[in-house]
């Protein structure tokens, strides 16, 4: 299943695993009602890296919290195809910082194993595994406090792969690192995702994450949030996000990717200008 | 390590004195000077001892209250009474304050009565308290317990109401359900001004158990010092407070070592 396949068939609806229609958001606020997703059909295939780039305050993260289930949509519908085994239907790698600070780097990464009360065995083993490969062992009763900025967003990830779920949401997670940190990061999330190929919804801003880690991308209007443009990525897997940016095909299609959500930026700002003012 | 100083300064034995050093110095010092400036008045005959007996005398009456085994039982009734109040105190209001900070209906419900009340000096209600649970120990532990709610249900409160709602967001995400976000979520995030509380809650006990037992017991520190106060014994009056300032002290220095321990995510730097 590689990307070009997904986009020589962009009709093949027989493995869906996320299926909006319709779907939309309003938000009630004093000065009346926000739309912040309107009207959005989208398939997502399972095992797909889909990447969501839009300008700030184009309702990317309120599509993931909706689809997290920690928010409600307004109308429209969601589907989501049930995993076959008992795993969780989703984790989430939040925006910024979500460690519980109250807890270690082990009782963090475990949480969602502990949670569902899996088996002692099985908790050491798969959390061992994950935080061996983001390169967290030695850090196990560390607390988030005492740790880097990219190591408590590595833990972030290594507490949602550890949980085994059937699709990741990643809410900006690379955000607020410096861009040798996001290199790693990057990096180590591919190698990762790699070993199981999960479905992941990834939400970024930065068009050049989009391209690297992504199978298709969505560029997102601004206020209301709707799809501007659904581009597949021609890049194969797997991918070096070094060896990648190398590659003269790479700018061509980060430039064409920015063609889109150029237009997009500038209308967000004019419009939070006009708010403003 | 006098000796790397040594080696340090050939001169000659220097100690050298940092800042934090000469503070803790000074602070030593202080009450050290005022206990010998306090001494040397009472005996030289500037201040009345009747009212402020030399220190030395204190400490004399001290070493024969703790000899005739008085001093032990005073201190252990106050002791058992703080305990039990604390409990009966400190639990509910643990519980009931998680349960608010979580559930707006229950803020709804409870806020407006612990707001009306709390401002009620706890010392006015005593009468009322011994009316209602007599002379016995009941209204001893009443009164502590009635102490220490106030301070550890408001922190509590606020406590869980400060923590960021992302960790409530994370832990439903990872499949926390009910009393796991309670354990996981709610009460470590509220723990640092819960232990605030109880610290306050701790200072309030102790303030009100001397109080209660100055007025209907036939033991404990207060009742010590009150009759004291009747057959004129100025020394066990000050051996009492003397106690309680240290009890007061003691209970701090625990806490704060309790609370390195149960929050380490706030205090280790």
């Amino acid at each position: 299943m590689t990307a070009q396949a997904l986009r020589d068939n962009p009709a093949d609806t027989a493995d869906v695993k996320i299926r909006l229609r319709g779907l939309s958001k309003v938000f009630e606020t004093r000065k009346g009602p926000f739309v912040a997703i309107d009207n959005l059909t989208l398939d997502i295939p399972t095992g797909c890296f889909f990447m969501i780039v839009g300008p700030s305050g184009c309702g990317k993260t309120t599509l993931l919290r909706i689809l997290a289930g920690l928010e409600k949509h307004s109308s429209g519908s969601v589907e989501i195809t049930k995993p076959a085994d008992n795993r969780p239907g989703n984790s989430m790698v939040f925006q910024g910082d979500s460690l519980f600070p109250w807890m270690t780097v082990w009782e963090n990464a475990s949480y969602g194993l502990r949670m569902r009360r899996r088996p002692q065995g099985e908790i050491k083993d798969v959390v061992g595994h994950y935080l061996m490969r983001t390169g967290l062992s030695k850090f196990v009763d560390s607390y988030p406090h005492q740790l880097s900025g990219g190591m408590r967003q590595r833990v972030s990830i290594a507490r949602a792969f550890a949980n085994d779920p059937d699709i990741l949401l990643m809410d900006e997670p690379f955000s607020a690192l410096d861009e040798q940190n996001k290199l790693m990061l990057q990096e180590e999330l591919l190698r990762i995702w790699e070993e199981t190929r999960k479905t992941v919804m990834f939400i970024t801003h930065s068009v050049d994450e989009a391209v690297t880690l992504g199978d298709r991308i969505m560029v997102m209007t601004a206020h209301p949030g709707r799809a501007k443009a659904m581009v597949d990525v021609p890049f194969p897997r797997p991918r070096s996000v070094l060896e990648l940016r190398a590659e003269p095909a790479y700018g061509e299609f980060v430039y064409k990717i920015w063609g889109y959500l150029r237009e997009e930026v500038h209308r967000a700002r004019a419009l939070d200008e006009g708010s403003v003012a | 390590m006098t000796d790397a100083a040594h080696k340090q300064a050939p001169s000659g034995f220097r100690f050298k004195l940092n800042d934090g050093n000469l503070e803790r110095l000074i602070s030593i010092a202080s009450p050290l000077m005022l206990l010998l400036a306090w001494e040397i008045a009472a005996r030289v005959g500037w201040i009345d001892v009747r009212f402020f007996p030399a220190p030395s005398r204190i400490f004399e009456t001290l070493i024969k209250l703790v000899e005739s085994g008085a001093l032990w039982r005073h201190l252990s009734a106050s002791m058992q009474r703080l305990f039990w109040g604390f409990l009966f105190g400190g639990i509910p209001a643990l519980l009931l304050g998680i349960v608010m900070g979580l559930n707006k209906t229950f803020r709804a419900i409870f806020d407006p009565i612990v707001s009306a009340t709390y401002p009620i000096p706890k010392s006015a209600i005593l009468p009322l308290i011994l009316l209602i649970f007599g002379l016995g120990e009941a209204s001893k532990i009443v009164m502590v317990a009635v102490g220490i709610f106030y301070p550890i249900i408001i922190n509590t409160v606020a406590g869980v109401r400060e923590i960021n709602k992302i960790y409530f967001d994370v832990s439903r995400n990872f499949g926390a359900r009910g009393w796991q976000v309670f354990r996981t979520v709610a009460f470590p995030g509220a723990l640092p001004l819960i232990m605030t509380g109880i610290k306050l809650g701790v200072g309030m006990g102790l303030i009100l158990i001397s109080l209660a037992e100055m007025v209907g017991a036939k033991s404990g520190l207060g009742y010590m010092m009150w009759n004291a106060w009747e057959i004129l014994s100025v020394e066990t009056m000050y051996v009492g407070l003397l106690v309680i300032a240290a009890l007061g002290v003691l209970f701090t220095i625990i806490l704060n070592e309790v609370e390195r321990i149960i929050v380490p995510w706030k205090t280790v730097r």
